[in-house]
């Protein structure tokens, strides 16, 4: 539990820097990629929803502290993301080949609305018309593109270990 | 593939060990309830400190200690994000040019119907300022209509101009046309919204008309070539008529000819005059007032009786 654990704030820390130097300058079509989105998306898949939960509120935490922004409002936002996928990937989602991308874009989605309510119940100035119309489709697409890589990453880094024998059956 | 079934040499494996899938569903909404109270706390607590407090001091010091981070990673990612911002430059830049020149060509047209329209309201303007003046036929000061001219004459034969003003503006068959500078012409045929315009210039057209100096009278014809010359005809050779005198219309009936236009409307000025023993009549030349070749704006004049509201 430790090792994974480790792992994911490498991660996580290694995707937020990238996320607020490098991707979050690349704008395509009006909308940007979001690097922590897609790796929590793909963490939680793989771990879980309170590994899910953790890595969502620790990405969060650091999103928040490196973009200088209101702390815990992204914590809560990928927290929140983290354990629902998580928790999807634990239920109807296992072994399902479309999970990953169908994760990825309901969660760009339902992360670009919450980001509005909550921007909208904390009073601060946010166009819900950029974010949901204009940006997002973009947004969506960009995602799934970085889905690929991301969720490729992720495996290697999180993978089971070997299987090994539970029951044999000898006829 | 799994195949549960006895006799079978299947090895069964176990599925990837998740930790949260072992945990019960009481733990696992403590833990998600935890961790979004402590969002939620983060965000109240934030709010209600000052900028001097201690989640805003963790706050900077997490974003120093990542900094140097951040810094490096811009460092490697500058080249690639140059290439990117230049490609993107370009990009926008070839977008941008496609944009501008549809604008330029949007302004282009924009200045050409600008140039037309303030050409059109000066030749409106000298025509209010005619209408309005001392020399525009007394009968019609209120009832002229202005058309602009649609087409012109489409050969020397057939000296007829298209306007943009019909029966809908009260406008009938032999009604007279004019600019500020002169008469132009009569109308020979009415739609509802057109009107053809004989012009002076036709072989067909004639007018009676004056010598506004002397009073000799006379009826205006085209000269039959190719210049747009006019002629004042069966002028008496006891008539005086002398060079540079100006012609106008006599509004009176001469002949076969009715009185179509009113009186007092220039036509033309003498250009030459001149006798043969052979003839009865004097031979004199006009040069129109008006430039045929460039009509713009017309005025139709439109009897009182017959003015539209």
């Amino acid at each position: 539990m430790i090792l994974p654990a480790a792992k994911a704030a490498g991660l996580f820390f290694f995707a937020v820097v990238v996320q607020v130097t490098i991707v979050e300058s690349i704008g395509i079509l009006g909308g940007s990629p979001d690097l922590v989105l897609v790796a929590i998306v793909a963490v939680a898949l793989a771990q879980g929803s309170i590994f899910g939960a953790f890595a969502g509120f620790w990405a969060g935490l650091l999103l928040d502290v490196a973009r200088l922004g209101t702390l815990g409002f992204t914590s809560l936002l990928l927290t929140l993301a983290g354990f629902w996928i998580g928790r999807y990937g634990e239920t109807t989602g296992r072994d399902r080949a479309h999970a990953p991308l169908l994760s990825v874009a309901v969660v760009t989605v339902l992360y670009a609305v919450g980001s509005v309510v909550m921007h909208f119940l904390l009073g601060e100035p946010s166009s819900a018309r950029v974010a949901l119309v204009h940006s997002l489709p973009a947004t969506v697409a960009l995602n799934l593109l970085l889905a690929f890589p991301v969720f490729a990453l992720v495996r290697r880094l999180f993978s089971p270990p070997a299987p090994h024998a539970e029951v044999e059956f000898v006829g | 593939m799994r195949v549960a079934a006895l006799g079978s040499p299947v090895r069964r494996t176990v599925a990837p060990s998740y930790s949260s899938r072992t945990t019960g569903p009481l733990r696992r909404r403590i833990v998600v309830g935890l961790l979004v109270l402590l969002s939620l706390a983060l965000i109240t607590g934030y709010f209600r400190e000052s900028s001097n407090g201690g989640l805003h001091g963790f706050q900077s010091a997490g974003a120093s200690a990542m900094r140097p981070f951040e810094v490096g990673a811009s460092r490697v990612a500058r080249p690639f994000r140059d290439a990117y911002g230049w490609a993107s430059s370009l990009f926008h830049a070839k977008a941008e040019n496609g944009r501008l020149r549809k604008e330029v060509d949007r302004y282009r047209q924009e200045a050409i119907r600008n140039s037309t329209a303030a050409t059109e309201n000066i030749k409106l303007a000298r025509l209010l300022k005619y209408r309005r003046g001392l020399t525009y036929p007394v009968d019609f000061s209120k009832n002229s209509v202005a058309a602009t001219v649609l087409q012109d004459p489409a050969n020397d034969f057939e000296q007829a101009i298209v306007i943009s003003a019909g029966s809908s503006k009260g406008i009938r068959v032999h009604d007279a046309v004019v600019t500020n500078r002169g008469l132009v012409g009569e109308v020979t045929k009415v739609t509802h919204d057109e009107a053809q315009v004989t012009l002076l210039t036709d072989k067909e057209s004639a007018v009676t008309a004056r010598d506004h100096q002397t009073n000799a009278i006379g009826i205006v014809r085209h000269s039959q070539g190719a210049e747009d010359l006019l002629f004042l005809d069966r002028v008496f050779k006891n008539k005086v008529v002398n060079k540079n005198d100006l012609v106008v219309t006599a509004g009176r009936q001469q002949g076969q000819l009715s009185p179509l236009y009113p009186r007092d409307i220039p036509i033309g000025r003498v250009t030459k005059v001149g006798q043969t023993d052979i003839d009865p009549f004097q031979d004199v030349q006009v040069q129109p007032l008006v430039d045929f070749t460039s009509l713009d704006v017309v005025l139709v004049l439109v009897p009182t009786s017959r003015a539209v509201p």
